[in-house]
């Protein structure tokens, strides 16, 4: 890690932060996931899918855990359990809400099970509890040049996808059944939507974890909806400050030593935190 | 070889009978009222409160039930849930959670060792072959004490929980009876979280009062067999992980998840028949 420490020569700094590539990895492909995310984020909570996406990322973690127990990237395993079971989703008709009773038990029931599924798999494996703790809270060492390579062709594809469907998904998410007597097709956009947001939390929790993505997937766009109506300005800065949550954080970690995990779900709080006091006081 | 000659078998028999118990008869009104994600909530804050505990030197357990009663008291105070919210919750527990992984980071840079190391995993993840005598007799004495709280106060918390406005218009002190519910749901998963771990309560708050829910709609009956089946799924899962040696949390949630999908099966195959 850092030889020296910080200093105020801030081009000094920069140099001390890339000098190792598994920073330089961990920078790009969090700077990737933090593009995707705030963008993904945007539209989840517009739907007000949050919980949704809190359920797929626990469903990820088995599939981290097999990846790794198969000797393939766990990226692989957490894209693979991820899609599954967003199309699961997709394929009971359901969006999972919280709100019904029977559902949010069934819920529940799901996520234990496939966190203990993951917990068999590392034991397994014999992984160490380092690199359980990695996949739960995230880390800054974990990720190769394959996983990079990786997370940028998902990230260009989920982008392009979202452009392509994002204005008849904003529709949709609006107000669904005008979209419908207008032609547009809700609900294979409804299920492409759960594939996507898949993809971004598998990519996501490479980097800060199972068990925190909702600092990177929901906060920065909760925020930017609360600073502006507007779809394109509220996008732009719901990206804006997913980069920023996750850049202070990556390079907050690597200075002082301490979980990456634990910087970006504070940056995002704390900023989440000011908007509502400033709103509430404005 | 015999079970029940080992100490440490001894132990996680005590302490998850009752455990589980008590789980299984508090689960029943989590699913009931549903809160369900009150109780993940509570999860992670058992998780961050041990921790916290074990950094300044006290006792594991004293942070998990204080943090978890704490919590749920005043998430309860705090009082309606609606759509709004789900965004502020989950963004102030995934940063509960981000302070528990940096307590987890200075403990084990504090404590470099084997006990270090695995104290994060035994939270997380259940720790009920490892207990010792005081704590096995702790937890066991606490969801005795847990258990017979709610039997005494089920009646009125089923009204309550049923049918808040007839309950209130009848008299019944509302608030306090909630109240008391939520500190027994905290005291609960703070028991739990030794059991199956943090991340694994549902195995044991949600998915036996689940199975219930689908057996029977007779709501003290579906009590008292939420009890019993979370009691059996820890039998049978220490059981499994005492000759296959796998984590005995994973067979407790995997029987109940089992036992889960088999009964919504049975019940869509029994309602295409008749």
């Amino acid at each position: 890690m850092p030889q020296q420490g910080l200093s105020w020569d801030l081009l000094a700094d920069l140099q001390l932060l890339l000098e190792f590539h598994f920073m330089q990895n961990a920078l790009l492909v969090g700077t990737l996931v933090a593009v995707l995310a705030g963008a993904i984020g945007y539209f989840v909570v517009l739907r007000g899918q949050s919980f949704g996406t809190h359920m797929l990322s626990q469903v990820g973690f088995p599939g981290a855990a097999a990846g790794v127990l198969v000797h393939t990237s766990p990226v692989v395993g957490l894209i693979v359990f991820c899609v599954g079971g967003a199309l699961g989703i997709g394929w009971t008709g359901r969006g999972v809400d919280a709100g019904r009773r029977s559902e949010s038990a069934a819920v529940g029931s799901i996520l234990a099970f496939s966190i203990a599924l993951g917990l068999l798999f590392f034991r397994l494996y014999a992984g160490s509890a380092q690199g359980v703790y990695g996949f739960l809270f995230g880390s800054i060492l974990g990720v190769t040049d394959q996983d990079v390579a990786l997370t940028a062709v998902t990230t260009l594809a989920g982008l392009a996808v979202i452009a392509l469907i994002g204005r008849p998904l904003l529709f949709a998410s609006v107000d669904p059944d005008a979209a419908e007597a207008r032609g547009v097709r809700v609900r294979a956009i409804s299920i492409a939507f759960l594939v996507l947001v898949a993809l971004s939390v598998a990519e996501t929790v490479q980097v800060i974890g199972t068990l925190l993505i909702f600092a990177l997937l929901v906060t920065p766009a909760a925020a930017a909806q609360r600073l502006t109506s507007r779809p394109g300005l509220g996008l732009a800065i719901s990206i804006g400050l997913s980069l920023l949550f996750m850049w202070g954080g990556l390079s907050i970690a690597y200075f002082s030593l301490y979980p990456v995990g634990f910087f970006v779900t504070s940056l995002a709080f704390a900023t989440y935190l000011g908007i509502r006091l400033v709103k509430a006081a404005a | 070889m015999n079970p029940l000659s080992y100490d440490f078998m001894q132990y996680a028999l005590l302490a998850g009978t009752f455990t589980a118990l008590a789980a299984g008869l508090v689960g029943y009104f989590v699913v009931l009222r549903n809160e369900v994600f009150t109780s993940d909530a509570l999860g992670h804050v058992a998780f961050t409160g041990g921790l916290g505990a074990l950094l300044v030197n006290l006792q594991l357990l004293l942070g998990v039930f204080g943090s978890t009663i704490a919590v749920a008291v005043g998430m309860g105070s705090l009082g309606g849930r609606s759509r709004g919210r789900d965004v502020a919750i989950g963004t102030v527990f995934a940063w509960v959670l981000g302070l528990g992984a940096l307590f987890l980071s200075l403990y084990t840079s504090a404590k470099s060792g084997a006990s270090g190391g695995t104290a994060g995993i035994s939270i997380l993840f259940g720790s009920i072959l490892g207990l010792q005598a005081t704590q096995a007799a702790v937890t066991a004495a606490a969801g005795v004490v847990t258990s017979l709280a709610l039997l005494a106060i089920a009646r009125p918390l089923m009204f309550v929980s049923i049918d808040p406005d007839v309950a209130a218009a009848r008299g019944l002190p509302t608030t306090a009876i909630v109240l008391a519910f939520l500190v027994l749901l905290g005291a609960t998963v703070a028991e739990a979280v030794q059991a199956v771990g943090a991340l694994l309560i549902f195995g044991l708050m949600v998915t036996p009062p689940a199975i219930a829910q689908r057996v029977t709609s007779r709501p003290f009956v579906g009590m008292l067999l939420s009890g019993a089946l979370a009691v059996g799924f820890v039998w049978l899962g220490l059981a499994l992980a005492f000759y296959l040696s796998y984590p005995a949390s994973f067979f407790i949630t995997a029987l109940a998840f089992g036992t889960y999908v088999v009964t919504l099966a049975v019940g869509r195959l029994l309602r295409v028949t008749t």
